[in-house]
């Protein structure tokens, strides 16, 4: 007898969207000095769920000026222990309107439910309470013992995780005493907006915080602007570049969190149910669109099988559709450029001669959909092993030897993180220390503290976030 | 205060009894002690503690330690974050205590409580860090994997300081349950109401039953069985002697540091100079009830 999932759908009335958006800065929502408005759409139904502005220079000038009066007048000389006690307000806030900022996500995002609810706001209240904690305390971790603030932060950040980057980026550069401009991804700008509205409920004074949203011109004004002392962009490794060369020659300082290729390698002796999980969590969480995602599977050839007959089985398990139903693994893709990518790049996988096999799903009519999927027969020439596709695409490839595999898990520009699976701690270690990847995740994947550093080696970019280690970045 | 006058509604008194494991009992010896304000005046009996009530406080803090410790750090920040919440909320009630105890103006007074509530939100902000300043990866001369975490010791016995009631207090026991210990705290013996106050606190906000335990009475009566106590790991003698005790001979101190000889406590002395409780306090209080735990495992295919 089979039993059905009966819909179990999240209440969207727990938010209350405006129909248009203004800009914030220096404390108030401001219209944008230019006519143009974009407007942001849910990926699931493609339904237009608000109208935002689209800040220009002159927008991301005002807003760079209110940051910089912010820091001199008020921000950058206050105690650290107010500093604190103004973050502990934002993640309490953050907190007590959890379930609103859940629902919003999955709205703009297209993620599930379940993993906004469960994943996204708790590290974001999270990381403003881990954060908060460090404000009054940073002369204790080791940078010296009078550690300065650098002035304003120029940040950028992608649709992936909107409000958890959000959390990421201003946690953070708050509590070394920086203020900031921050842009939310053109297509997730909605939390960010409300995230503005938690800063005014939490009285943080005006221009602490500035949130200027736009394409990608508005971040390059803001990344461009000659009174932004520091920037911290989350996003593909082309545009990193972009910015680094931008950035040269000048005074400000920077940090990239880019794109990864991450290898995730399964040994013979793993536990292979546990592995299963994990392979799927690595590359199926948030539809595959996560930058440390296990995109690359490496699989002891002697198990290959075997782990390929669960994983296919696993797979058609997993339930793809709307993102506000509770028993949603799957959501939809976030928008109709990043659908054409990914189908662009399974299509190389194709005629480049690797073999395709997607999860037995329904896909709904409306919005943008991709079915989990996974190539075998996968070499390492192949653009799907190379590039990242940023989706629900899983290549599969495979090894011998334990050399072999760190050969290929490190044959990649990329070194953002790894996975390993084995039940022998030794090797699991021996890995770890080959591996050129600024995270690796040991019978497990895909797991975020904000007391723990994360950040890529290579053209995944530099600098950490989380912990003692992603003050640096915003000290001098 | 609201003095019992005439035509006034009579004032309805609070009974200061202990807090143990959760519970407001009062001594099981049945006495209680004359508390006086800075002016000399009477101002309640309270619970006057003693050595069975001071055993029963330690069998409270060890059955409550392991769970405390195994909360995630950040877990634990929370709640101790809740409870500066909470201070906040009874602030005059700790401005009124602590003025008519430690005989401050209304003024100071409001500073003295804002600095312990800002204390207790700076030591709830240590609870997920201390781990990563403390500890870290050790690069010894093999194939190993080697890392170092700092862990609590165990069960704390406290002799509080005498003169500063709240934030002399605050200073001393957010320290050291920040990082998983659990504690068996001997109040200011002139000044024990504050910290009676402060555990009602405590019990209202999240933190579990029998973290924290406060006893009132005679310091010289209640912390040699403290110190003698085979399970008791770690014992600060801040209020016993010396410059922030009314015993400034350290006679007593020495005493108990002696007796806690006997299973190896960790022992912190009286301060030779008087603390001066609103000053950063830095590290040492988190420190010296942390015991440093390393890991090797070899590291090959």
């Amino acid at each position: 007898m089979v039993f059905d999932y009966a819909p179990a759908p999240e209440s969207r009335s727990v938010v209350d969207l405006r129909s248009s958006y203004g800009l914030f800065i220096d404390g108030a929502f401001v219209d944008a000095t230019g006519p143009d408005r974009m407007k942001t759409v849910n990926p699931a139904t493609e339904e237009v769920l608000a109208e935002v502005g689209v800040a220009d220079a002159a927008d991301v000038d005002r807003a760079v000026a209110a940051a910089r009066r912010a820091h001199t007048a008020v921000w950058g000389a206050m105690p650290g222990r107010e500093r604190a006690k103004y973050l502990y307000r934002i993640a309490r806030i953050v907190q007590e309107r959890a379930r609103e900022l859940a629902v919003a996500e999955s709205l703009d995002n297209g993620k599930p439910i379940r993993e906004s609810r469960d994943v996204d706001l708790p590290l974001a209240a999270a990381w403003f309470f881990h954060y908060a904690g460090w404000a009054d305390k940073l002369e204790h971790a080791g940078f010296g013992p009078d550690p300065q603030p650098l002035g304003v932060a120029g940040q950028v950040i992608p649709w992936n995780f909107p409000l958890l980057m959000l959390a990421w980026k201003i946690a953070p550069a708050l509590a070394c005493g920086n203020t900031v401009v921050l842009k939310p991804a053109e297509t997730t700008p909605l939390t960010a907006l409300l995230f503005a509205e938690i800063c005014q409920q939490a009285d943080l004074p005006p221009g602490v915080v500035n949130i200027v949203t736009g394409p990608g011109a508005t971040g390059q004004a803001l990344v461009e602007h000659a009174g932004v002392d520091k920037v911290a962009f989350t996003g593909s490794t082309a545009v990193g570049r972009q910015i680094a060369r931008t950035l040269a020659g000048t005074s400000k300082r920077l940090t990239l969190e880019l794109g990864g290729k991450a290898a995730n390698v399964v040994f013979e002796d793993a536990p292979l149910d546990q592995a299963v999980e994990g392979i799927v969590n690595g590359i199926f969480f948030n539809q595959g669109h996560v930058c440390c995602a296990g995109s690359r599977l490496l699989v002891q050839e002697s198990v290959h099988d075997d782990v390929l007959e669960r994983l296919k089985r696993r797979m058609a398990e997993l339930r793809v559709g709307d993102p506000l139903d509770k028993n949603t693994d799957v959501g939809a893709i976030n928008s109709a450029a990043q659908l054409a990518r990914i189908r662009e790049l399974s299509a190389a996988g194709d005629a480049e001669g690797a073999e395709r096999w997607s999860a037995p799903c329904a896909l709904p009519d409306h919005g943008f959909w991709f079915a989990p999927t996974l190539f075998t027969g996968v070499t390492q020439a192949h653009r799907i092993a190379r590039e990242e596709i940023f989706g629900p695409v899983l290549s599969v490839l495979t090894f011998r030897t334990p050399a072999e595999a760190v050969a290929k898990a490190n044959n990649t520009p990329y070194g953002l993180s790894a996975g390993v699976w084995s039940e022998k701690g030794s090797r699991i270690l021996w890995m770890a220390a080959q591996l050129r990847a600024g995270v690796v995740w040991a019978n497990t994947f895909n797991v975020f503290d904000p007391a723990s550093p994360f950040g890529g080696y290579k053209e995944s970019g530099y600098g950490r976030e989380g912990g003692r280690h992603g003050l640096e970045g915003y000290l001098r | 205060m609201t003095a019992d006058r005439p035509g006034d509604r009579l004032t309805v008194r609070k009974t200061f009894k202990l807090y143990i494991g959760g519970a407001f009992p009062r001594s099981e010896s049945g006495r209680s002690f004359v508390v006086r304000d800075a002016e000399g005046r009477f101002w309640a009996n309270a619970a006057q503690a003693s050595r069975k009530d001071a055993r029963d406080a330690v069998v409270a803090a060890r059955t409550a330690q392991p769970g405390w410790a195994a909360r995630a750090p950040y877990l634990r920040g929370q709640v101790l974050y809740r409870v500066a919440e909470v201070l906040e909320g009874r602030k005059a009630q700790f401005a009124a205590e602590v003025g008519r105890g430690e005989g401050l103006a209304a003024p100071r007074a409001e500073e003295v409580v804002d600095a312990a509530i800002d204390r207790w939100v700076w030591y709830a902000g240590w609870a997920d860090k201390v781990g990563q300043v403390l500890g870290g990866a050790n690069p010894v001369a093999g194939p190993y994997f080697n890392l170092s975490t700092p862990e609590p010791t165990g069960v704390v016995a406290v002799v509080a300081p005498q003169e500063s009631s709240l934030l002399g207090l605050v200073s001393v026991v957010a320290p050291v349950v920040a990082t998983g210990n659990t504690v068996v705290v001997i109040a200011s013996e002139r000044v024990p109401l504050p910290a009676v106050t402060l555990a009602e606190v405590l019990a209202t906000s999240d933190v579990p039953g029998g973290v924290v335990n406060l006893l009132t009475g005679r310091v010289a009566e209640i912390a040699p069985w403290l110190a003698s106590h085979l399970d008791v790991d770690a014992l600060d003698l801040t209020g016993a002697g010396g410059a922030d005790s009314d015993e400034p001979t350290g006679q007593l101190a020495g005493e108990l540091e002696a007796a806690a000889a006997e299973n190896l406590k960790r022992v912190r002395r009286p301060p030779v100079v008087p603390e001066d409780w609103t000053a950063d306090p830095g590290m040492d209080r988190l420190r010296w009830t942390l015991e440093i735990k390393t890991v090797w495992h070899p590291v090959g295919v």
